[in-house]
């Protein structure tokens, strides 16, 4: 990741820079890895013409930490080794580490890792879903937190579907305690776990319209008058973004 | 059919068949009324509101005469979309939502949400000794007012009303530590990003210190009342077993687990907060039944207090020190203080904010409404809570809100195994093999 400094780059910065050397966590990513996930617009939160600071038109990307490269240290290397063909980036940030993988490889990766002798991660903690609404194509993202009791050792995995086409195969078979985690992501996200044994809504009632996770779905409530005012539900308040 | 109406079991009939409505003590009715169709199966729904199930869950078991042939969990009953209203909220005010969720262990919910941002902040070494031996020490009394819930209400559930009676007062006086420390019963939003919320007040190691000496009294009294019990020891032992296999399928963690014999305890495997430096054992039992449950809640209770211990003479040595990060980007800027009017800011902060720096006034305003921003990012960082694993992955895209916080609650994990814990067995099981597990339904339901 921030580590590699490709040496073709040293030259355009100049002998008189070692800002680099000495804060290489400084280093701009490389161009076309990083990926965009979402756009933030403004500063204070305030819209239309009430904005006098000029931080309104201000317009930043959301950018996720980047693909980490070889060597990732450690035992990350040992498992990334297994899984390699099967896993379509490694991301590494705060010391834990993220494998994306394809939906259709995510069947035979949670089954190596729960099988393979040299990995044993015989633990999921369960799916989480994170709904990205600008993230065109990839809108959703299954995140399974597995846990290797034997070599005490924590992944993650991330499935990214589009919004249009949202199925990822289930995992009930290799790891029994997805059920109910399954089962609700698929009540806030929307997301169809196929093979899954009765993929019905957990939380909600089984008639409720739309997944309340997703980002398109409002937080709802209603205004509270108090003494002559009205307070706006949360999801309607000015707020800081 | 019998010939007189019951008013305790009224019947309807449906296109499913016969429902019948049990709401108190004469079964007459029903007992006939299934003697005509004995061939039928008898589905029975047990709650939402059932005073055994341990909250609003809804159980649905199919009977052959006593024994449960089949049994599944309805819940949901009490989601309260904690983990939506989180993202309409800045970093800092989240942990006042999470703490509701499991409202037997609140301080558990806010430090597995706190690590995880304190991570995407990368603030991990910065937090000052004295919040994190704070946070220990709140976290271990938490963990023996949750086991003596959940040994009371265990224990009342198979009528054994002393044990309900002895358990809630002493977790009584557990709370009397927490409103002492934190100001509240329960609800505390106390540990915060960077630290907790406050220091100690004046006196509290004292009271600290004779809950211990009160406790090591106490504690006993359960062993000598139930540990060799003929008819506690009957109804528990054998109960709701669940074996290594079964508990590594079904993602089942914390007493349960450890009633496997397997050791598995997350403040020993993969330590925080510096549970490293504290001398405690992990508590294991070799019968993968109810019992063994309640064995290893009750030695986990005398290992909490040799923690809150070794906890209460680190913090007399701390006094006076920091409580709350050094950073004046992420540290919450004012401190609390008791008032002629009660409890608000303190005045020589307002003083400080109001007459002598404006630059201190844009500080406090900025941080306190907008709050800090967090790198983007995702981090997941469990925790040993009663109940088992409990983490929170925190997911930020930067902003001063979390972009999506999801809670792995061990209750929401563990009560999947209700049905393997409970198919075959005697109906009356089934309780005991709940109560073994000891759901919250604030955490299953979030």
């Amino acid at each position: 990741m921030s580590e590699d400094k490709t040496p073709d780059k040293t030259p355009e910065k100049g002998p008189e820079q070692p800002a680099v050397e000495q804060s290489p966590e400084n280093v701009p990513a490389p161009r076309g890895e990083v990926h965009e996930r979402g756009r933030r617009t403004g500063m204070f939160g305030v819209k239309g013409s009430g904005d006098t600071s000029g931080y309104g038109g201000l317009v930043q990307p959301v950018i996720f930490p980047g693909s980490a490269k070889r060597p990732y240290g450690g035992w990350f290397d040992e498992v990334a080794d297994r899984l390699d063909p099967l896993i379509s980036d490694v991301v590494i940030h705060r010391g834990e580490i993220t494998f994306h993988v394809a939906r259709e490889n995510l069947v035979e990766v949670a089954q190596l890792l729960r099988d393979d002798p040299s990995l044993r991660f015989e633990f999921c903690s369960g799916v989480s879903g994170v709904h990205y609404p600008e993230d065109t194509g990839r809108e959703l993202h299954a995140v399974y937190h597995l846990l290797s009791m034997t070599y005490n050792r924590r992944i993650r995995l991330e499935v990214a579907v589009p919004d249009e086409d949202p199925h990822i195969p289930s995992i009930v078979a290799i790891y029994p305690t997805n059920d109910w985690h399954e089962r609700e992501t698929y009540d806030m996200f929307g997301i169809i776990f196929d093979g899954h044994p009765a993929l019905t809504r957990i939380l909600m009632p089984d008639d409720w319209p739309g997944h309340p996770q997703r980002k398109d779905y409002p937080l709802g409530g209603i205004p509270v008058e108090y003494k002559g005012g009205s307070v706006p539900p949360p999801d309607q308040r000015r707020s800081y973004n | 059919m019998s010939t007189t109406e019951d008013v305790y079991a009224g019947s309807t009939e449906t296109t499913e068949g016969r429902v019948f409505t049990v709401s108190g003590q004469d079964w007459d009715q029903i007992v006939s009324g299934l003697a005509e169709e004995s061939e039928e199966r008898v589905v029975v729904n047990m709650g939402p509101q059932h005073p055994s199930t341990h909250g609003v869950l809804r159980l649905i078991l199919e009977l052959e005469g006593e024994t449960v042939t089949e049994a599944r969990c309805g819940i949901g009953y009490l989601h309260t979309g904690i983990e939506k209203n989180m993202e309409y909220r800045s970093w800092v005010q989240g942990v006042t939502f999470c703490t509701r969720m499991d409202y037997l262990s609140p301080f558990f919910n806010e430090a597995t949400y706190v690590l995880g941002v304190e991570r995407l902040l990368g603030i991990e070494d910065q937090v000052p000794e004295k919040a994190q031996v704070m946070r220990v020490l709140l976290m271990e009394l938490n963990r023996i007012s949750s086991h003596l819930v959940a040994i009371a209400t265990g224990g009342m559930e198979i009528g054994a009303l002393t044990v309900m009676t002895i358990g809630f007062r002493e977790r009584e006086l557990v709370l009397d530590l927490f409103e002492l420390i934190t100001g509240l019963r329960m609800n505390h939003a106390f540990i915060r990003p960077g630290g907790v919320a406050q220091d100690l007040p004046p006196g509290a190691l004292d009271e600290i210190r004779a809950f211990i000496a009160l406790m090591k009294k106490r504690l006993p009294e359960y062993a000598a009342l139930c540990n060799a019990n003929p008819i506690f020891k009957a109804r528990l032992e054998g109960v709701g077993h669940l074996d290594l296999e079964g508990c590594m399928a079904l993602g089942l963690t914390g007493p349960v687990l450890r009633s496997t014999g397997y050791p598995w305890d997350l403040r020993k495997t993969q330590p925080y907060c510096g549970y490293e430096d504290y001398d405690f054992e992990v508590q294991t039992w070799d019968t993968c039944d109810s019992y063994g449950r309640f064995r290893i809640r009750l030695n986990e209770m005398h290992e909490s207090l040799k923690i809150v211990e070794q906890a209460a003479d680190r913090l007399a040595q701390l006094e006076g020190a920091p409580v709350m990060i050094d950073d004046k980007k992420i540290g919450w800027p004012s401190q609390l203080a008791i008032g002629s009017d009660g409890m608000g800011n303190s005045l020589d902060h307002i003083r400080h904010i109001m007459g002598e720096s404006m630059e201190a006034l844009i500080h406090h305003f900025k941080l306190v409404t907008e709050g800090f921003r967090v790198p983007p990012g995702q981090a997941y960082v469990p925790i040993e809570s009663p109940r088992g694993e409990l983490g929170a992955h925190v997911v930020s895209d930067g902003g001063t809100r979390p972009f999506r916080a999801h809670f792995r609650d061990p209750s929401f994990t563990n009560l999947q195994a209700t049905s393997v814990m409970s198919e075959g067995g005697m109906v009356a099981d089934v309780i005991v093999a709940i109560a073994s597990i000891d759901p919250v339904m604030g955490g299953v339901d979030r």
